[in-house]
Parts: structure tokens; sequence; C-alpha cells
């Protein structure tokens, strides 16, 4: 079986004006709902309590948004989590009330009403903890892409670390977009997902950047263009294959995974499905667009009439 | 060209049998278990102990499916979860108050593997169910203690030098004292340069007092805030102990932060309670000298404090600590000799030498012991002296019940905390939410494995089948080196198990794609094989190093369960590295290599485009 028979390379560097076009109005379109709509943080960042309760049966929210209304917690929010007998109660920061008293007391009313409550789960993250979990997230973010700029450049040039770089940034931000569009709860392990991506989907371009290189010293009379479309065209089957392949786990987490798993497969899917798409299209027009050439990476001419040979 | 020599196998075939050893002990489960360790060095546990141990179950008709000794304790491996606990009643009132009896669970491998060192992953807590505390030591609180312990000093330096004061207040960090004249000032300066190096001090003269205040020495105050954590970690150890907690955690994080673990356990209300709370014993006089009444009505007279007494009535107690709860060597429940609930207290030796001029000097007067708890302070007996008590035995008894008894003498026994601390975050998970995770994780796990093996396999048919077995052995590898290590295994570490093989795919993909694509150039099936592997391995080694990137950094910033993904997704671009390159290479050598005249390979359909050629 084969899924791509391609007779000629497909030419990605001429759609350059419309592939940019689209990124940078998603791009935007994510800035807009970032800064508007905001990232619905999740209690990692923010800090306060939430409580993963279970009932036997299924079980009526607002009965449970009563109990906590009579205990003076009014701006708790309560949902179903997962299934109907499942719910999750969130309960904001409060200065001066520990974490210990405010669980138990939850407890203690909803075994009252109801003695088939079972305490599944409670998280409590104070807010000093909260600001140094959004400290270390960003600084993470910032190390994680000065690396690979930095790797690129060393195993390339500085031309393709900033390619790959603003290619896989752009991934982030549209990942961060779509949470801030859907409001999905952004926690720590999204975050984590968001890292992994971002040094998997790098991949992608270091495949392609490899093949553009490669390209330079088989095909020398091609001009640039030809030479990057080639290398896409070519490295393109692979891309599609392992991003499908890695994309089969996900969904099996996203199905199998329950709650706990399911916005980190999410930003997952995203961050795969736009890889595949930045990493082509907006990493190598963007390599282009800084003027790359044949003397950038392939070294004197001599070498490469040896290595052409073997 | 495609052959390996023979020490290549070899490695491969070790490194597989090695993953092999360390991965079976996941698969043979956990049994329930009592642990039972001693509290304090000086009981052993020893072939006595298990003697008794033994004894004691056979008595209570516990039949036990195993008993080891293991560092320093004993653990007997128990048929279900009913006799567990049954068991560790058993022993818990058998046995008494000097052994930690925990709820455990043992490993059902063999012998032999764990003698080898082989035991199954750990799981962290989100897996297992319990609970995670990260705790903030309160240094203001620390150096509050410490200062009033200064005062106290003071005050009574002075009174014995005989050292006129007007007075001697405590304002945030630091002392002043008051005095009349610059002489009694200048004269306490050198008391305190002679008997107090930790601080220092300044004077400060108004119109008709003159002032000196007294401060801590900065290094001081950094001595006081270490040993304060250090005396907080101790404490909570003790505490935990009482607990009865099998493997708990409990660690410094940061300069001022600890961090308690504590796994399997269920009831997280009484550990939080144990864990928070501050209760200090103090030892003061009743003052009589001033009146109650007039007290009552406002008018406290200013050495002095009103407080109640159990059962309501209120006391007039002075300020003035005689004695406190770091002195106490071990407290025990019991009952008085009108059989009454009480606690008996063993003092150490300058306890013992303060309490008995104590009741020497006063004999006839009213002693008070106050029971400090959660900022609330509590006069637990207010009795007479009837006699001087020598030999630090003191015997407390009011109006307690046993269960009071109990825990009054759990929490002076395990000691008091240096300084007050807050839960700054808790992570609690349900035991039945530990087994749903762990469920969840392994369904995405196998699910996940099994479509990339399906798809692999009918698009690259023998190549396929050969990278989905290279696959295998990279998940092989990833759990044994997992259970080597004894790395926490959480939720997210399980999705990073799934991850990495969704990733590690990619360079078998690479390589088969190379393969077919030097083959589509019309190069012999070997020499397609030989430049696949050796053009794909750069790209390889490239592309998993920017991911590594990511993992260090999420290993070096993250926190908790993102750090539990960290190690895992660095570890299995490790593993993955080896078992996609080197493994599947040494099994198409294996099959491919030996034949001279290799028609075709089977890696599916190579299709080429026959209009055109370049």
């Amino acid at each position: 079986m084969e899924f791509f028979r391609i007779k000629r390379d497909i030419p990605f560097m001429s759609w350059g004006k419309y592939t940019t076009t689209i990124s940078l109005v998603t791009f935007l379109l994510a800035i807009f709902f970032l800064a508007t709509k905001g990232l619905n943080l999740g209690v990692d960042f923010t800090g306060g309590t939430v409580m993963e309760v279970g009932y036997t049966q299924s079980v009526d929210v607002n009965k449970i948004r009563n109990t906590l209304s009579a205990l003076g917690m009014s701006d708790a929010s309560v949902q179903n989590f997962g299934t109907s007998s499942d719910v999750l109660i969130r309960l904001p920061a409060k200065a001066g009330v520990s974490s210990a008293k405010l669980s138990e007391t939850v407890m203690t009313a909803l075994r009252q009403s109801d003695n088939t409550v079972e305490m599944r789960r409670v998280e409590f993250v104070g807010p000093q903890v909260g600001e140094e979990l959004v400290e270390s997230g960003a600084l993470a973010l910032l190390i994680v892409s000065l690396g690979i700029v930095a790797y690129l450049a060393f195993r390339f040039e500085w031309k393709f670390g900033v390619a790959g770089i603003i290619a896989n940034l752009h991934d982030v931000v549209i990942i961060l977009g779509f949470f801030a569009f859907f409001q999905w709860e952004f926690s720590l392990t999204v975050l984590a997902a968001i890292l992994a991506i971002l040094g998997y989907s790098v991949n992608e371009s270091v495949v392609v950047f490899d093949r553009i290189r490669e390209n330079f010293r088989k095909m020398r009379k091609a001009s640039v263009a030809e030479v990057i479309d080639n290398a896409i065209t070519r490295t393109m089957s692979r891309t599609i294959i392992t991003h499908g392949c890695t994309q089969m786990v996900v969904t099996s987490m996203l199905f199998f995974g329950g709650e706990a798993l399911h916005y980190f497969a999410l930003a997952l899917t995203i961050g795969i499905l736009f890889g595949i798409y930045s990493s082509v299209l907006v990493a190598s027009p963007i390599v282009m667009l800084l003027g790359v050439s044949r003397k950038d990476l392939v070294p004197p001419e001599k070498k490469i009439e040896a290595e052409g040979l073997s | 060209m495609n052959h390996y020599p023979l020490w290549k196998y070899l490695i491969i075939l070790v490194s597989v049998l090695l993953g092999l050893l360390y991965t079976l002990p996941n698969f043979y489960g956990e049994s329930p278990a009592v642990q039972i360790s001693p509290l304090r060095n000086t009981a052993k546990a020893d072939g006595i102990l298990l003697q008794r141990v033994e004894d004691t179950l056979k008595n209570a008709n516990i039949t036990v499916d195993g008993t080891f000794f293991e560092a320093g304790g004993i653990k007997i491996r128990l048929s279900d979860a009913d006799t567990q606990i049954k068991a560790k009643d058993v022993l818990q009132s058998a046995l008494g108050n000097g052994y930690v009896i925990a709820l455990n669970l043992l490993s059902n491998s063999p012998h032999w593997l764990t003698n080898i060192g082989a035991l199954p992953m750990y799981l962290g807590l989100d897996l297992r169910g319990g609970v995670h505390f990260m705790l903030q030591v309160d240094m203001k609180g620390a150096l509050s203690k410490a200062l009033d312990r200064y005062s106290s000093d003071i005050r009574g330096s002075l009174r014995e030098k005989k050292i006129q004061y007007l007075g001697l207040d405590k304002e945030g960090s630091q002392i002043t004292i008051k005095f009349r004249d610059v002489e009694s000032r200048v004269k306490t300066e050198v008391e305190i340069n002679k008997t107090y190096a930790d601080l220092s001090f300044r004077e400060q003269d108004t119109s008709n007092e003159s002032h000196l205040i007294v401060s801590l020495k900065p290094e001081v105050l950094k001595r006081i805030q270490d040993s304060a954590v250090q005396q907080n970690i101790v404490t909570l150890r003790n505490r935990i102990n009482e607990l009865g907690v099998a493997e708990p955690i409990v660690q410094q994080a940061g300069i001022d932060r600890v961090v308690v673990q504590l796994p399997g356990v269920q009831d997280t209300a009484k550990a939080k309670d144990i864990l928070g709370r501050t209760a200090t014993l103090e030892v003061r006089m009743v003052d009589e000298e001033h009146d109650l009444s007039a007290a009552l009505r406002g008018q406290v007279h200013f050495g002095s404090e009103l407080h109640n007494e159990r059962g309501g009535t209120p006391v007039l107690v002075k300020k003035q600590v005689v004695l406190t709860g770091d002195r106490i060597n071990d407290a025990q429940p019991g009952f008085d000799n009108n059989n009454q609930p009480a606690v008996h207290i063993d003092l150490d030796n300058n306890g013992a030498r303060i309490f008995k001029q104590l009741t020497r000097d006063n004999v006839g007067k009213r002693m008070a012991i106050l029971l400090i708890d959660k900022n609330q302070t509590e006069v637990i007996t207010a009795p007479v002296i009837k006699d001087e008590i020598g030999g630090g035995k003191v015997q407390i008894s009011g109006s307690m019940t046993i269960e009071e008894a109990r825990d009054i003498s759990l929490l002076l026994r395990a000691g008091a905390l240096a300084a007050p601390m807050d839960i700054i975050e808790e992570r609690t998970i349900g035991p039945s939410l530990g087994a749903d995770n762990i469920a969840r994780g392994f369904n995405s796990t196998l699910f996940g494995f099994t479509a990339i093996a399906v798809f692999m396999i009918i698009y690259y048919l023998m190549f396929g089948f050969i990278s989905v077995t290279a696959l295998g052995v990279n998940l092989l590898l990833l759990v044994g080196l997992l259970s080597i290590l004894q790395a926490t295994l959480t939720l997210p570490g399980m999705a990073a198990i799934a991850l990495t093989l969704g990733m590690a795919i990619d360079a078998n993909v690479l390589i088969n794609e190379r393969v077919r694509d030097e083959l589509r150039n019309g190069i012999t099936p070997q020499a397609a094989i030989n430049a696949g592997y050796e053009r794909a391995f750069g790209t390889i080694l490239d592309s998993n190093i920017t991911t590594m990137i990511a993992g260090v950094a999420l290993f070096a910033f993250g926190s908790g369960p993102v750090k539990g993904f960290a190690v895992v997704l660095c570890l299995g671009i490790l593993t993955s590295m080896f078992s996609a390159v080197m493994v599947s290479r040494g099994m198409v050598n294996l099959l491919y290599g030996n034949r001279r005249k290799l028609a075709s390979v089977s890696i599916g359909q190579v299709w080429k485009p026959v209009s055109e050629k370049r």
C-alpha cells in the first residue's frame, strides 16, 4: 500500500502568499481570543479548591448548589464531570480560610444530604503557589524555545532556528487560542502537553530542513524554491504517517483516558494537526523569506563532490 | 553490508532479557499487608518481636500468608483487605504505642525477583490514592516564639541581678526594655553582652525613660529559621508515625516549605487534623494574689491572663511560663488513683529539676497546666500542689475522657511544631479514583499501541511487523527502566508512555520511508536497506534531541505530576532511540542480511512514477 503517489513536486513555495495569509489570520484570531476571552486557568494557576465527588446514582447538581449556598459558598461552581453521578465543585481561593477546613465542611454537608457521596479527589492550591506555577510555566516555555533555536542554529543555520521556532510558537499560540475560544480549562497537564508538542513539532521542521540541506547538495542546478518544494514533497508521506500514528495514540487517550487526560489529549490533537501545517507551510516559507541560500548550508565544493560520489 | 557483529546482537538480547526481567514484577500485582516498625531506635524488630506478632495473630485466628523482615521492620502478607484491617487492630492493641503499625501493599512477585531488586513501578499518589500536602512554615511565628523565649529569659536575668526596669515589650522583631535611669540600662547592656551572644541591641533615650532595644543578630535569625523547618520536619515525621502510614514522605522543599505525602491514607480529615495541630503544653502558676472577679469584669492584671478550665470555670493564670512541652520525654494515656482517665508525663532531666523546684517552692499554691492547640488556650487542670514532686513523673488528670487522654498524649509525645504551618497545596486522591486512573492510563496505551500495530503491519508488511516489534521492545525497556529506577509513575507519566510510543514510531516510519525512497530510485534492496538506515539516523537524532530539550525543561521547571510526565518522556526518548534503530536493524539484518541475491523486500508497495523519471 502506498498512500502518496505524487508525480511531480508540489509547488508549495508558490503558494507562500496564501499560506502566510491563512497563518496570519488564524494567528491573529488566536491572539484576539486570548486577549478578549482570556484563558480559563485551572486551579493550578489561580489557586482555589477543586473537589470531585462521586455518587452511586445520578445526582441533581442544583441540590448540591443549594447545599453549598447554605454554607455561604454561593460563589462555588458545581457541574457534572464525565458522568451524571460525578460532580466537580470549584471553590475560589479565599484569604484566611484554610483548605483543610473548607473541603471537610463541604464533605460533611454533602454527606448530610446524601450519605452515598464519596470523596474522589480534592485539590487545593494556595494563591502563592499558583503564581509560582505561572512563573515557572512561562520560564519553561521560554527555555524550551531558546533551546530549540540554539539547537537548530547549531545543527543547520540561524535562519532555520528562527523559522522553526516561529512556526512552532505559531502552533502554541493557536492551541492557546482554541483554549481561550472554547474556554477549556487550562491546567498544568495542558501546559505539559504544549511543551511536549513544541519539542515534537520541531521534529517536523527538522526532517524538512534535513532534506533541504541534502537537496542543496544533490540538486545543484535547482532554484531554492524547487529545492524546498522537493524536500517537502518527498517528506510528506512520512510526515502524515508519523503524525497519524501519534494521533492514533492521542485519540485513544481522548476516548479511554477519562476526564483527567481529556484536555491534555485535546491540546495534543490541535498541536499535531497544526504542527503538520506549520512545519510544512509556515517554517519553509519563512526560511525562504529569510533568504536561505546554498552556501549557508553547503561548505566547500570539493567535499560535496566526494560525498556525492559515495 | 547488512550484517551486525555478534556483540551487537548480544547487546540487543541482553537488554531485552533485562527489560523482561525487571518488567516482570509489574504483572504479579500486590496483596494487602501490615507493616510493623519500632517507633524508637531502642526497640528492635527481631525474632522475639516476630514470634510475638505471629502468636498474637494465631490467637486471633488470623491466617497469615507470609512474614518478612525488611529494613528495620516486619511485613505480614494477608489474604484480603478485611483481614488486613482486623490484623492491624489486633496488633495495635497487643503491641501498644511503641510500634508503628501501618497498612501497606506488598508485591506478589516471587522472592528471587525481589532479591535481585526487581520491584514493580513506584506508583504516584494519583494512581494509588493518598494525600499530598505542601506546608509553608510561618517564619514570623518561629521568630515570635524565639523572642518570647528571650523575653522571658531576660526578665529572669534582670530579676536575678536585681536590676529595676519599668517594662519589657515585644514588638515585631524586637524587644524594648524600659528603664527609669541610664544606670540600670548600662548594667543590662553588660549583662546581655555577657549572657546573650545571639542578641544585638541599641539604645534609645526619651525625656524621662531610657530604652534598650534588643533584636536578634541576622545569622541567628537564619539559624532559627533553618532549625524551625528542621524541627517541624522531625515533628511531622513523629506525628505521621503515630498515624500509621506506610512509606510516608516528609521532605523540605525550598527554604521554608515542607512536602508531605501519605500514600494510601483514606481518613484525610484525621491526617490534616493531626498534621495541622500545634499543641504545646505549658505549666504556669495560678495568680492567686489578684482578684478573679475583677478580672472577669475586664480588669485583668497585666502579668496575668484569664483562661477557662475544662468545664468552664475561669482561672486567672500568670503569663510567665515555668515549663514547656519541649521538656517532655514521653506521654502516655492511663488512669489516675481514682480510676479517672489521665495522661502520664515523663519529663527530661532539666524538666524534672525545674518541676521539682517549682513544686517545692510552691506547696499549697495552685499551678495550672495549659494546652495550647490551634491558638486556643485551655487549662486542662489547675491542682493545688500538695507535695514536692521529684523524678520527673507528672500525672495530669482533669475532666477528660479516655479518648481525649489518648489524643493529648499523642500530641504531647509527637512534640510541638517550632513554628506554625499553613497548608498551601493539597492534593487528595481517593483510592477508587487511583484505580480508575491506572485503568485509563493502561487502556490509552493498549488501544493506541494496537491501532499503530495494525496500521504499520498493513502499510509496511514485514517492515511494519519489525517496526511494531521494535516498538514493543521500546515499551518493555521503558517499563523495565522505570521499575529499576523506581521513578514515581503518575497519570501524566502513563500518558507520556502512550505518547512516547506514538512518537517513537516516527523513527521507524522515517527509516521505512527512506528505504522505499531508495528502492524507488532503483537501488538494490540490500543497498536500499543500508542507505535507508544510515540516512534516517541523522534525522532521528535531530528530532529526538529537540523533544529531549522540551523534556528536560519540563523536568527542571515542572512540579509534581508534570515532573512525572517529563521523566517518562526523557527515558522514552532514550529507549526509543535504541529500539527503533538498533533493535529493528538487528531484526532486518537477521532476516535479509544473509541473502546474497535479494530480489525484493517486504515493505509494502513501492510506487514508481512512470511518466517522469528524474
